[in-house]
Formats: C-alpha cells, structure tokens, sequence
C-alpha cells in the first residue's frame, strides 16, 4: 500500500501541451506512472506524448476514466482549472503552479466545500510520488526509493534534501507529499500524518516544515493524541529576520507568531523526534527506529 | 507590495470610507499651495509618508498649529530618512509628506482584514484598543479582541457586525456606518486582491461619527497582474535596492548581516542552507531562491547580487536539481566567474538532475571552485574559507 498515488491511479495533465508539462509528463510516463490523456482548451484531438488530448476535462474523464489530474496552467489560469477538475469528477488533484493570487484559492476553498470528495495538493507544490508505482509532479525521480518513510513538506527542494537523506540510510520512501508553501493551500499536514499512519506501507514519517503561520503547531497537536508511528521534523527558517517574506508567500515571521523556535517547541512537545540539522533528517530517523 | 497611507486613504475614499481631507508635500516650494488645499484654520497633521509603522513615537506625525509648525516639520524630514522601531538602521526616504485636517477624537479603535490560512478565508479583526500594537493587545487583553469571517460571498453578515457593534458600545447611527466601512473594506479587499487592510486607528469622532485617521494596505503581489492601477503606485525607494533589483529578474533576495552569500533553488532550501550555515558558526549575508526555472542569465544576476553586498566573502552555492538541471546551473557559475571575475571563494554543492555532468563542468573549468557533495561538508568548507 501507499497513499494518494499508485499503479492503479490513473492521471491527466491539464496544460499537457505547455513546455514545463511536456517535459515533466514525459518523466511521469518514463518513470512507469499511468498517464491516460492530457488536456489544453482548443487543442483536443491531437495526440502528444502519445497520448489523446482533450478540449475539458469532462471530456478526458468521459473518455479515460481519469480520477487524477496535475495541474500545470499558468497562475491566471489556475483557478478556473482546479475548479473544472473538481466539477468532472476528478477525486484527486495536484496543483503545481505557483504564485497563484490568495483571493484564488479562497474562492477555490469555497467551491471545494461542495465536493468533499475531491483532495487537493498544493497549489505552489512539487507533487506526489509513491516510488516504484506512481510519480506526478516535478522531483527527480532518482533520489527516490520503494521503502517505509511517509514524507510531507512545505516546501519542494527541501523535500529532495529529506528524500535523498532517506533513501541513504536505506529506509526509503512509502509516499512523498509536497504540500506547497502557500498561506492556503489544499491538503494539509493533518491531512498527511493522518493517511500515513493508517497506511501500512508506512513506518515512520518525516515532516518538513518552514517558518510563518501555525501549521506545525497544529500538526504537533493531532500527533500528540493521534499519530503513534515514529515522526521526525524539521523547521527551516530558524535564521530568518522577523518581517520579512522568505521567498514563499507564506513564510515569513509576522507578530512574533511562526517562529521555528515556536514550532520546534511544539513539536517537541508532542514528541516529535526534532532535527536542526537540516542534513542529519535520515540519521536521527534511523536512530529513532 | 505595500502602499503608502495617502495611496490607501485614496483607495478607501474611491470606496466611500471616511478619510480626512489632505494635500501633499514633495517639495519645499509647495509647502504654501498645499495648506491652500486644506482647511487650515485650527492647523493640521503633517505625516511622514514612508511603508513603517510607528511613525508617530520618532516624530514623523505631528500636530502643526502654525504654518512655521509645518515648514520646521518638512525641514525636519523632506529627503531624510526615517528610522523607527520596524526599519533597520537606515530606515527609509521621506519623499512625500501628507497634511491632513485635523480630527477631534473621542474614541480609538482598531480594524482589519487579514488572510487567515487556519480558516481558509479572509477575518476581520476589531478590537475597542485602537492606536495601539494590536498583537500585545491580544498578548495581554485577548477578550478585547473581536473576529469574524468573510464569508463565501466575501461579506459579513448584518447579524454578525451588529453583534460587534454592540459589544464595542456603538450606537444606531454609529452602527450604521461601521457596517458601511465594513461593507467597503470586504469589496475593497477582493476587488483589489489585498494581504492586509488595517485601520489603526478607527477613531469616533468628537461629534459621534466614525473616520479612517490611519490606513494601511499590503497588495498580494501574486495578484499585481490584474492590479495595473495598483502597480504603478509601487515605490521603489521603500524597498531594498537589491531586493527591488532581484524581483526585476524574478528572484527572490533578502539581504542579512553576515558574509556569506548564498544561491539556492528554493524557498525552503535556501532558508535550510542559511540555518545550516549559521549552525557552523557562520553568518549568511542573504537569502536567495533562484527558483525552480533557474537559467545561466539568472544565475549570472544572481551573482551580480550577491557580490553587489560588499561584507560578501565567500559564496556557497546550494542547488538541489528536480526541474533545474545541474549541467546548466554549472555552465551559468563558470560563465559568471569569467565575467565578473571574482576573486571570493565559492563553494558548490550540486545534487539531483544532472548533477554528475554539472560537477564534470566546474572541474574541467580550471576555476577556483571547490564542490561538495554534502550540504554539510559545503557549509564547514565555506564557513573555514572566510575566516
């Protein structure tokens, strides 16, 4: 087992057509994902990566029976896409995109409340990949590893830094999760640390977290009484200025709240194996085990 | 991207808020035409238009009762800088001064709308404890603290605001108008794609009636596409020279004290590179994504900014390749160092996509720089070459 993807999923790319799509879904389909059909508006019935591409995605599910899409249109357009995914009946959706405006993704959130069926990753994220099954998004595939560590992060690269950390002490990976570094996004890490611990693939979980808001807090809060299989995290940002955005739009310090200090507390508190060096995330892992 | 009090106060009164009159001053030279503007009779406040809060406790807002009173003020800090609590040491260029009319208060109180990432939506934040910090507020008075939230329709229910009325002891008429400023501040918020609306403070007047006497706006600069009337009210001189420079090329710089420049694909790596450089007992002199698209032209300004900050003396180099290839992020370094000619120690740690030909690269360059393999190695090695 594993969570979110696997061999069965079946996935679409919506922006199939567009260069950064094109060059990513064709490592998707390499690395042995189930790719069923793209879609681009206007160009529908063209064949690229040798697969059908559709006008909507109503149509491509009509026709393939997708359950997935990655979504990798512009940021303007973004919005629109993440709702019509939802709309056709697609049950899980990955939004790579970023910078895509806050008041977007409130009005996403909202229609999202009528489909409680649908999961959305990101926006502002890297993907998912369950090694050795299934891979849609843009990490590099070579780092990862069939193996037993649940991993879920704000932030991409970062994640790579865990993954390959993992993947050294000879764990390997369950699932990987980039939840986006975005103020709102979809999928949460409650979200995460709650499939990881009913799945059985998984044996342990690395969370990665960055500086601003109180997402880790709350994290620490429902392992506290919820998680009971080994979790290991690490916060960047410790070094960071007060004030000041560090790149995403969420992190950054603001009223004293969303310190890495805050959260190493709270996570210590609950627990929660906590690294501050970034490089020692897989040893202090393997120790815990 | 944050706007300036005058640029805020004329937002809100294109959305019927209640702001008081004022003119501005940009020179010495219209400092008479701008009293003329104004109803001067009992004198007026002068304020210092900079992006900073804490203004008034350093003297940047000021009550003149004397044209004398508003020549010594524009004086005082025309094509100065201010420095206050929230600025570094430098503070920031006071190239616009505002005179407003004077309001006669009887009554301070707090106001905004803020993203809240916990409820997915946007909250509205009032608090009797106006014209102060609002986070020691809630630090030390949390029941002073009133919030509710947009809902789906980006509105806030008459129900709900009557309630906050009453609990901040307004009467009908003064009930009346909070809702209408409510009403303005939700459109105000979503037409124009904001981070952070705040009124600090709402003040009731001395005769009964609610005005804006400070306004605070953040723009979500994600959004600034669709904002174009927005965009041109952007001031670069309240920004960072390099960081204003570095967000022209899509890079996303923040300048520090130490001397360690760094360059690194992602947010959450670069912050990661920072700490682990301060953990060796480093200092980092930035905080620089050269994001997931990073191409030789962005890692040559990317080196540009980095050498621009003089405390720089050595550089580590941090690229973890998942969309970025390695072999190209190599070829950018290897260029940029024959350009520029640099004379700092750089170290590289190339990981992911390509990195075996991007390492290949810098060691047939025949330049002066050390790769790693480790994120740790890299960072001890740097941290040693610029003691």
């Amino acid at each position: 087992m594993s969570v979110l993807i696997n061999k069965e999923t079946k996935a679409i790319f919506q922006g199939f057509t567009g260069s950064q799509a094109t060059m990513h879904a064709e490592q998707c389909i390499e690395y042995g994902t189930n790719v069923v059909a793209g879609v681009t508006p206007g160009k529908g019935g063209m064949t690229h990566l040798e697969k059908p591409v559709f006008n909507s995605v109503k149509e491509a599910c009509t026709q393939t029976d997708a359950d997935t899409s990655v979504i990798f249109v512009p940021a303007k357009f973004t919005k629109a896409a993440i709702i019509e995914a939802a709309e056709a009946g697609i049950s899980l959706i990955i939004c790579i995109t970023e910078g895509v405006p806050v008041i977007d993704m409130i009005e996403v959130t909202n229609v999202l409340k009528q489909h409680p069926e649908v999961r959305l990753v990101g926006p502002n994220c890297p993907g998912v990949i369950t090694p050795g099954e299934a891979k849609l998004g843009i990490m590099p595939a070579s780092i990862h590893q069939r193996g037993s560590v649940g991993i879920v992060s704000r932030s991409g690269t970062l994640t790579y830094e865990a993954v390959k950390q993992t993947t050294d002490t000879g764990l390997g990976q369950s699932t990987c999760i980039g939840i986006g570094g975005d103020p709102i996004n979809g999928t949460s890490f409650i979200d995460c640390l709650r499939m990881f611990e009913e799945d059985q693939q998984t044996d342990s979980i690395v969370m990665v977290g960055e500086i601003g808001g109180t997402a880790e807090e709350e994290a620490a809060e429902y392992i506290k009484s919820n998680v009971t299989k080994p979790v290991v995290s690490y916060i960047a940002g410790v070094t960071a200025p007060k004030g000041k955005r560090m790149g995403h739009a969420g992190a950054i310090i603001s009223g004293g709240k969303g310190t890495a200090q805050d959260k190493f507390k709270a996570l210590e508190s609950a627990g929660v194996g906590v690294v501050t060096d970034l490089n020692l995330i897989g040893s202090t892992l393997k120790e815990l085990l | 991207m944050n706007l300036h009090e005058y640029q805020a106060k004329e937002l809100f009164e294109k959305y019927g808020m209640p702001v008081s009159k004022r003119s501005l001053i940009t020179n010495k030279e219209n400092i008479e035409d701008a009293l003329d503007q104004i109803n001067f009779s009992d004198g007026c406040v002068a304020k210092v238009q900079a992006h900073t809060g804490g203004r008034g406790k350093v003297g940047g807002v000021k009550l003149c009762r004397s044209i004398e009173d508003v020549k010594v003020f524009v004086d005082q800090w025309l094509g100065k800088n201010i420095v206050t609590i929230q600025t570094d040491n430098e503070g920031l260029p006071v190239n616009v001064i505002s005179l407003e009319e004077l309001t006669n208060i009887s009554k301070e109180l707090y106001m905004s709308l803020v993203v809240d990432r916990g409820s997915k939506s946007i909250s509205m934040i009032v608090s009797e404890a106006g014209g102060m910090n609002i986070e020691e507020v809630a630090e030390t008075n949390p029941e002073k603290i009133l919030k509710a939230q947009l809902n789906s329709d980006f509105k806030i229910l008459e129900d709900e605001v009557a309630h906050i009325a009453k609990q901040l002891s307004l009467n009908e008429s003064q009930s009346k108008e909070f809702n209408e400023i409510i009403d303005s501040c939700c459109r105000l918020f979503k037409d124009k794609d904001l981070s952070l609306l705040e009124i600090n403070p709402l003040v009731i007047t001395d005769k009964g009636h609610l005005h804006c006497l400070d306004a605070k706006i953040n723009v979500d600069e994600n959004a600034l596409y669709r904002q174009e009337d927005l965009t041109v009210l952007r001031d670069a001189s309240q920004e960072d020279q390099r960081e204003y420079e570095a967000k022209q090329s899509d890079l996303s710089y923040v300048a520090l004290d130490g001397n360690i420049g760094c360059m690194v694909n992602g947010a959450g790596l670069a912050m990661g590179t920072m700490d682990t450089i301060k953990l060796y007992d480093g200092e980092p002199a930035n905080f620089l994504d050269v994001g997931g698209t990073a191409t030789k032209e962005r890692v040559s300004t990317a080196f540009q900014l980095i050498l621009s900050d003089k405390n720089v003396k050595g550089i580590l180099v941090n690229i973890f390749g998942g969309i970025v290839r390695c072999d190209l992020i190599a070829q950018g370094i290897i260029d940029a160092i024959k350009e520029r000619s640099v004379d700092v120690p750089i170290v590289v740690r190339l990981q992911g996509n390509q990195s075996d030909y991007g390492k290949e690269l810098l060691n047939q360059s025949g330049l002066n720089v050390i790769g790693e393999d480790s994120l740790q190695l890299a960072a001890q090695k740097i941290v040693e070459l610029v003691r």
